[in-house]
């Protein structure tokens, strides 16, 4: 028995069939469970734009928190809002690997590594009752060290003071990088101020502590201790998306009331 | 092994013959999970499924399995079982499978599984390898669990994220030990476990390697 077990047919279709069946039980498990998955992923990322505008209260259901948030569509190349897609649906990861839904942009362009940009944005608004902006929640991302970091940041209605930023999709090293989901060091972008008096970008993520006398202290956030190019990616992808080729021109309009 | 009742496969591995313990495979994620005693729940069922299920498909295969790939078809098995795990706590319990991230796909590389599969698996009808896997998974399970409770008690003051002991940040009296929160610390606690379980079961001391030298010349003048 032993000779016929192991002749090199024996052996190949062995392998064969163990492949097969593991395949099959795992591609079936995949398949099956998507769409619970799916579900899963969005209510997270709905608690994370919920955490990040500072509105989430755990005793409620997601859903019912997050009908106070309108998501909007917003074309980056005017720089206003539009209904050419519907935002809920709208996949801005899937659009900006599309030719047709994007662009591509400049090594000068692209400080925060994402090499093209999607046309459209979702963004999500918190509206007072007279239908102002209270808070208005961008979506942002960029690469750190080892993968493209995917977040929101939220601000208030003078449109550069930070309520909150953080990031639902990251891979950067667990206690290093991985600390972009510290709660205190996301804390520490309350209250920071985004543009300077001329209305340029001035945010920058330091090495080491922020001196708090100094009169840059509110457009500065403490770096990761051991994970400078995580800092640093973080700072060029929020530079990127605050500028020129990110929401720079559709929060002029806003600043203007004609978006 | 003489032939072991299916009691003793079940409950031996907790006391006796405990994979962390006395056979010292699987610490790694024991050091990194155990933080909150949720998490480490769901890690415990998770291996403990993973190594019940993968010594019972490959019990029941053992006598087709040429021995040239014998290892690679008990890897292929154990890591398509813990992809299915991995994307069952991902549908049904996403917030612990974030935090869990890489170690639920690290059970692949855990020692108990593979270290079960080729010590027990390869040799034993379906039904024991299948109570061999439960019980080596619950043995892991005790230790982890046991870590856990220590390490989010003392380091947290809580367990399950309920607080028990009121901590000074949010004005009770424990001071929170943050070392604790820290892998080292599981090191420490395991380490006390397999000294307090040493000296309950005596015969689970191992024979010293080596002997110490008796002190040189010098030092003796010295003193």
């Amino acid at each position: 028995m032993s000779s016929k077990k192991e002749s090199v047919a024996r052996t190949l279709t062995v392998a064969l069939l163990v492949c097969l069946v593991c395949s099959v039980v795992v591609s079936a498990a995949a398949v099956a469970l998507k769409p619970v998955q799916t579900t899963n992923r969005l209510q997270d990322k709905q608690r994370n734009i919920l955490q990040i505008a500072g509105l989430y209260d755990e005793s409620r259901s997601i859903e019912e928190q997050f009908s106070q948030i309108t998501p909007r569509l917003v074309d980056l190349r005017t720089g206003e809002f539009s209904d050419a897609q519907d935002p809920l649906t709208f996949d801005q990861q899937k659009a900006s690997k599309d030719p047709d839904m994007s662009q591509q942009l400049t090594g000068e362009q692209d400080i925060a590594s994402i090499r093209r940009r999607a046309d459209y944005s979702t963004v999500y608004v918190v509206e007072n009752t007279d239908g102002s902006i209270k808070t208005l929640i961008l979506p942002i991302h960029g690469y750190g060290l080892w993968s493209t970091l995917y977040g929101f940041m939220a601000l208030e209605s003078d449109l550069q003071t930070v309520v909150g930023l953080g990031f639902y999709q990251h891979a950067e090293t667990p206690g290093l990088g991985g600390e972009v989901d510290n709660p205190n060091w996301k804390a520490q972008w309350q209250g920071k101020v985004v543009y300077d008096e001329s209305g340029d970008v001035d945010i920058s993520v330091v090495k080491g502590s922020v001196d708090p006398n100094s009169p840059k202290a509110e457009h500065q956030v403490d770096g990761l201790a051991g994970a400078t190019l995580t800092s640093r990616g973080v700072e060029s992808l929020v530079r990127f998306w605050l500028g020129e080729d990110g929401f720079g021109p559709f929060l002029d309009h806003l600043r203007a009331g004609e978006a | 092994m003489a032939k072991a009742t299916a009691r003793q496969v079940l409950f031996e591995p907790i006391f006796s013959n405990n994979p962390i313990a006395l056979q010292i495979l699987g610490i790694c994620s024991a050091l990194a999970v155990t933080t909150s005693l949720s998490v480490t729940l769901v890690m415990c069922i998770a291996l403990t499924s993973v190594t019940a299920l993968s010594n019972f498909f490959i019990s029941i295969v053992r006598n087709q399995i040429p021995s040239s790939i014998r290892m690679i078809v008990q890897m292929v098995i154990i890591a398509s079982l813990v992809i299915v795990v991995d994307q069952v706590l991902k549908a049904y319990a996403y917030s612990i499978s974030k935090q869990l991230s890489v170690f639920v796909g690290l059970i692949i590389t855990n020692c108990i599984v593979m270290g079960r599969a080729e010590a027990f698996a390869m040799q034993n009808p379906p039904h024991m390898s299948f109570l061999d896997g439960v019980g080596n998974g619950l043995g892991y399970s005790f230790i982890l669990i046991c870590v856990a409770v220590v390490r989010e008690l003392l380091g947290a003051g809580k367990l399950f994220g309920i607080e028990i002991l009121p901590v000074v940040n949010a004005g009770g009296w424990y001071q929170p030990n943050g070392l604790l929160l820290l892998p080292p610390s599981a090191f420490f606690i395991i380490g006390l476990i397999i000294w307090g379980l040493r000296s309950w079961k005596k015969d689970q001391v191992e024979e010293a390697e080596f002997k110490m030298a008796p002190q040189s010349r010098a030092m003796k003048e010295a003193m």
